[in-house]
């Protein structure tokens, strides 16, 4: 379906992009690899006025360490992270999931800021930034994530924020992720994510409530030395699932509970 | 209100005034005249529209042509030189890589990819490469066949893939 007309704008700094959503109001919105953005639209079920193009900025689009921290910027796409030695090296569970997003197709366009800024609770990135105590930097402030994700598709981002980057601490430990689908190409219906930081794991669940969740009851369970498949039994407190096409909520918290255990046996055997 | 774009296709620039909401692949079929590039499921599910950006593989139906702008873009039809079918043209040619042949464009597209990044890809490696790519003919086996032997025609030849296909991977935009 052809989309609602807009206007199109194509900033070259942030400075300008924040000066251009204001400009065109509370229905202007911005563009990255318009790989959530542009289905959402040709369904109508996205109407926006005006897209800012931010594509064009320069320096939103490399990778950094420093002192513990990698700060990934909001164009850097999943292709990138696909292929950044230094993120496989500083924090692998985000290229394995990079590994897995849509097809090359998608992967080649879409942006980590556009995850983020997108906030579906099935964007896998979402829960690895939740768990791993994430920060999401804007043209405004500073995001803690576990602030950050509100409701579904609803983000503590205003109108005229721009995400610029996103910073995680280096997680070196052990992980593991479980991406349960149908198809290779598939979004998650369900999706366990694990990683160990020193002496504790954090757990982060995909696509299992209306915002990315963190497994913390499992979490609490494990750091009291809980084996994973007790651990695991408690995940259905972490998680608030609903029935749709693809599977019931009574599956869904079934499944969690398999791939809790499954996950967590996967990052301790490869070690 | 449209906007002014100017891209390089199959190697020969092109400018175009156009409505901002005109999807790169309906400019590449209307306005550029170059039917090849199919539209199928028109939600970013089939690859049918599959076309390359300074030699990536990207989604055409879900691109607007203004994001496009200042790009090089190729198409199935970029892929011929002076009547010569491109290798991988050839190989589904001889593989019997396709039925209907609706997918074939997308598909061919999606493999000159896949082979760029990595021109001697196993059997698991082609299917993960085209995952973005389905034929409701479901001739899958003679499509991963066909890319194979590409592979290896082209690996013989030492045959890069077309100039055009050589672009410069995703640098912002220049005015
Ligand atoms: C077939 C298919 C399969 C997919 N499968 C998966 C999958 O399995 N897992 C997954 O995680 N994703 C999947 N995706 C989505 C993909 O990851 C997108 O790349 C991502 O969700 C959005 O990134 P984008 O750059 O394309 O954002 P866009 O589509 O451009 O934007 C998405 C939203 O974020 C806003 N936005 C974007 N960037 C910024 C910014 N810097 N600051 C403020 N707001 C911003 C936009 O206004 C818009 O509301 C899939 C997409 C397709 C088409
Ligand atoms: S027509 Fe573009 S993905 Fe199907
Ligand atoms: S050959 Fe018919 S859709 Fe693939």
């Amino acid at each position: 379906m052809i989309t609602a007309p807009f206007e199109y704008a194509r900033p070259r700094s942030v400075d300008e992009a924040q000066s251009l959503l204001n400009k065109y109001g509370s229905d202007a919105k911005v563009i990255a690899g318009g790989q959530s953005l542009i289905p959402l639209m040709r369904l109508r079920l996205s109407q926006p006025t005006a897209l800012i193009d931010i594509q064009g900025i320069r320096g939103l689009n490399e990778v950094r360490r420093d002192n513990g921290s990698v700060e990934i910027g909001a164009l850097v796409r999943h292709v990138d992270i696909q292929r950044n030695a230094m993120l496989r090296e500083s924090l692998p569970i985000l290229v394995e999931m990079s590994n897995d997003v849509g097809d090359n197709q998608v992967r080649n366009l879409g942006t980590i800021g556009g995850v983020i800024a997108h906030g579906d609770a099935a964007g896998d990135y979402n829960a690895v930034a939740l768990m791993l105590d994430a920060e999401i930097i804007t043209n405004k402030r500073r995001h803690q994530a576990r602030d950050f994700y509100r409701d579904i598709f609803t983000t503590a981002l205003e109108h005229d924020e721009v995400v610029t980057a996103v910073r995680f601490p280096v997680s070196t430990g052990r992980f593991a992720y479980t991406k349960f689908r149908r198809r290779l190409y598939d979004w998650a219906i369900a999706g366990v994510a694990v990683q160990e930081t020193g002496s504790s794991w954090r757990v982060g669940y995909v696509n299992l409530a209306t915002t990315p969740r963190r497994g913390s009851a499992v979490e609490a369970a494990l750091a009291g030395g809980a084996s994973a498949a007790d651990a695991a039994a408690q995940s259905g407190s972490d998680i608030d699932p609903t029935s749709d096409v693809r599977a019931t909520a009574e599956y869904k918290r079934h499944l969690t509970q398999v791939l809790t255990v499954r996950t967590l046996q996967k990052a301790t055997m490869a070690a | 209100m449209t906007q002014s774009v100017a891209m390089t296709i199959n190697g020969r620039r092109r400018e175009d005034h156009v409505e901002p909401r005109l999807l790169l692949v309906h400019y590449l079929r209307e306005v550029a005249g170059l039917t090849g590039t199919h539209i199928a499921c028109d939600t970013s599910q089939c690859g049918a529209c599959t076309v390359l950006i300074d030699g990536e593989a990207v989604k055409s139906c879900s691109v607007f042509t203004v994001q496009a702008d200042g790009r090089q873009v190729t198409t199935i039809e970029g892929l011929a030189e002076d009547g010569v079918l491109h290798p991988i043209q050839q190989a589904f040619w001889n593989e019997h890589g396709l039925q209907c042949g609706f997918c074939t464009p997308g598909f061919i597209m999606a493999a000159a990819y896949l082979l760029r990044q990595n021109p001697s890809p196993t059997d698991e490696e082609i299917e993960r490469g085209l995952e973005g790519n389905l034929c409701r003919c479901t001739g899958y086996e003679n499509i991963r066949k066909a890319v194979r032997s590409a592979s290896q025609a082209m690996n013989r030849a030492g045959a890069e893939p077309t100039a055009q296909l050589v672009g410069s991977a995703a640098a912002p935009v220049e005015d």
